[in-house]
């Protein structure tokens, strides 16, 4: 395992979108975190039920998609661009489907890279099927085989980057959620979150190595993007989802610890201080990902990207052309932008005013400043363990929005104030022993959700 | 009795003292009727009321849930044995292929905050199993919910099992999720689409004391 002690910048100063201190040079020559920001596309089907009498109209779908969006990128001079091939479940559980897919996509974008010069790159993120066992089975069985399955036989037909978003922990950490139960979010993330990282990234390193991909990074989504959401509809605390999206950097550093070298998944915000730690590039979605879900940190999770991201968008016509051209469009613009700052010596400008404009405004923005993620990033590297770490970054995520709101940095409604005490009287029952957390908080724990044996507990 | 101290009770999630009041009350000759509209479900519409106005969370509204469902375990028999019934039954569930299921709990918790008797099916759940279980317990309504869009159409299929079985028409059915929408809800020949729970609780509510003016 890879360990992490110290940050890889020694100043926020030059701690900045497009240029990481790690970045990649992928096949076709497109280098990430190399100086400039590139899109990265992803698209999906419209509503449509994936089946055997369905599939090869769904295939035709992915290559009009393709097409679409490399002749539009290829029109606006992109210097390059990186297509998100994120599966809908059917193309996971018949892996061959998926892998056909693949081949549809990569096909194209070799062909654009030959004839038009566009370099491109492709990740692939399968889904984590394990979930669709009740209670999920981790480590064996038909799910877990399917998934590494196609990551093998995508790694194998060319894909560049790999990644996932892993559900480990998920199956409790929903109802967490939902209660603001900031002690079971931790066991959640911290123990069986980390544990299955452990197990799922060993995997996915071993294929990536194999055939010459990327092992790109996961993507904490059913964990911090569900609590920023819930947090968005009014449904738990902002300030509770700030803190588990600092809660979830541990989780996505184990991808790293085990082997992957970026660029981390575009809806992990915990990129953020991903990249401070590890050097690695990351990818980012923000106001150009409205398409897929609202967010309150539109420009700041810019700030630090090396890819910038739509999240996902459907195959729908709109007025000027499909969605995903209209997407591809829209993030060239934003990179275009963005690079033409870099090269007028004001990227460091450009990368505060995409902070300020959001931090002060919501802490799920705060939580994303790069000082914010710094600092906190400084504390957590010196810690040995994943849970541990864990339990200290919702800790310190506490204190600097208590501290941002006390100093004026930082609005919050009135409503939400009173949270920080109740998650700081939460953390203050858990344990330092990860096993000793586990013989205290299992009885609270609904037996029926999930297998500790599938974590290494008993 | 005054009942507004249970109602209290209920609203900040205090079980034990809610179960000690429900006790009070049927050891005063409260009705049970009354404990349950005024104590119980006056106190979730409250609650309800609390979130639509953005004063609590979700949180605060599941520990009032699981106060009241704590009153109800003593109210309940006594309710049965003096033949009080729920306004309505409901079946609910996440449609095959789609695991998830925070969207469908916050429903069930606000229909059974209207006094709506909910069986809840899951998450995964194949058509047949709608069926089956709406008929067992003679339902009034179904409740589908899908978040991906490709899993929206086994809502339409779930419809199409009460249709072939010729009993679509004795029930009320609503639909919600992040990809769905009213006309989709057409096109699928749902009933209702939702955009929340609070809603949904209301639009239920609605539906079934329409059914039983009828």
């Amino acid at each position: 395992m890879v360990r992490f002690d110290k940050l890889a910048y020694d100043s926020v100063d030059d701690y900045i979108y497009g240029s990481s201190p790690k970045p990649i040079k992928t096949k076709k020559g497109l280098v990430i975190g190399g100086g400039e920001i590139y899109p990265e596309l992803n698209f999906t089907l419209p509503t449509m039920d994936v089946n055997e009498s369905t599939i090869q109209d769904a295939l035709t779908i992915y290559s009009e998609m393709i097409e679409g969006v490399l002749k539009r990128a290829r029109e606006l001079y992109a210097p390059g661009v990186v297509i998100e091939f994120e599966t809908l479940p059917p193309f996971t559980e018949n892996p061959q489907w998926g892998i056909e897919a693949t081949k549809i996509l990569l096909d194209r974008m070799n062909e654009y890279h030959a004839v038009h010069g566009l370099k491109s790159a492709l990740r692939v993120t399968p889904n984590d099927l394990r979930e669709m066992s009740r209670p999920p089975v981790m480590r064996s069985g038909k799910y877990l085989e399917g998934v590494l399955e196609a990551f093998e036989g995508m790694a194998r037909d060319g894909a560049d980057f790999l990644s996932i978003e892993s559900t480990g922990g998920k199956e409790l950490n929903d109802e967490a959620l939902m209660n603001a139960d900031l002690k079971k979010v931790i066991f959640s993330l911290g123990v069986l979150g980390c544990r299955d990282m452990k197990f799922l990234w060993k995997h996915i390193v071993e294929i990536a190595g194999k055939h010459g991909a990327f092992a790109a990074g996961d993507s904490s989504c059913g964990f911090g993007n569900t609590a920023m959401v819930l947090a968005e509809m009014g449904f738990i605390p902002k300030v509770f989802a700030a803190v588990v999206r600092v809660a979830t950097v541990p989780r996505a550093l184990v991808a790293f610890e085990m082997g992957a070298i970026g660029p981390s998944k575009d809806c992990a915000y915990e990129g953020q201080y991903l990249k401070a730690i590890t050097g690695m590039p990351i990818s980012m979605e923000g106001k150009s990902a409205a398409c897929a879900h609202l967010s309150p940190l539109g420009n700041i999770s810019a700030s630090c990207a090396d890819l910038w991201s739509n999240e996902s968008v459907q195959q729908i016509k709109l007025l000027s052309d499909m969605a995903p051209i209209v997407s591809m469009e829209q993030l060239i613009y934003d990179c275009r932008l963005m690079n033409q700052a870099k090269k007028k010596g004001l990227g460091r400008e450009f990368r505060d005013m995409l902070v300020d404009s959001d931090s002060s405004l919501d802490p799920r923005a705060y939580v994303l400043r790069p000082d914010v993620a710094f600092e906190i990033s400084k504390e957590l590297v010196k810690v040995e363990d994943s849970f541990n770490r864990t339990k200290l970054g919702a800790q310190l995520a506490i204190e600097k929005i208590r501290k941002g709101y006390e100093d004026g940095a930082l609005s919050l409604e009135k409503r939400e104030v009173p949270w920080l005490n109740i998650m700081e009287r939460q953390i203050e029952e858990i344990p330092d022993n990860e096993l000793e957390f586990y013989d205290t908080i299992k009885g609270e724990l609904d037996a029926d959700k999930w297998l500790p044996k599938e974590y290494g507990l008993e | 009795m005054d009942l507004q101290e249970l109602s209290l009770a209920v609203q900040d999630g205090d079980d034990k003292k809610v179960k000690e009041l429900v006790n009070l009350a049927l050891q005063s000759k409260v009705s049970p009727e009354n404990i349950l509209n005024e104590g119980m479900i006056g106190a979730m519409s409250d609650i309800g009321e609390k979130f639509k106005n953005n004063e609590i969370y979700v949180p605060e509204m599941l520990m009032a849930a699981r106060a009241m469902a704590a009153g109800m375990q003593i109210l309940e028999p006594v309710l049965v044995e003096t033949g009080v019934k729920p306004i309505g039954k409901c079946v609910i569930g996440t449609v095959k292929g789609d695991l998830h299921d925070i969207g469908k709990n916050l429903v069930k918790m606000m229909l059974k905050g209207v006094g709506i008797e909910v069986v809840d099916l899951g998450a995964d759940v194949p058509s047949s199993e709608f069926l089956k279980k709406a008929e067992e317990i003679g339902a009034d309504l179904v409740c589908l919910s899908a978040l991906l869009t490709t899993t929206m159409p086994a809502m339409g299929d779930v419809i199409r099992v009460f249709e072939q079985a010729g009993v679509k028409d004795k029930y009320t059915f609503m639909i919600g999720g992040a990809p769905v929408t009213s006309s989709y809800a057409k096109q699928i020949n749902a009933d209702y689409y939702t955009p929340d729970a609070g809603t949904a609780a209301d639009v239920a509510k609605d539906v079934l004391v329409r059914k039983a003016a009828n």
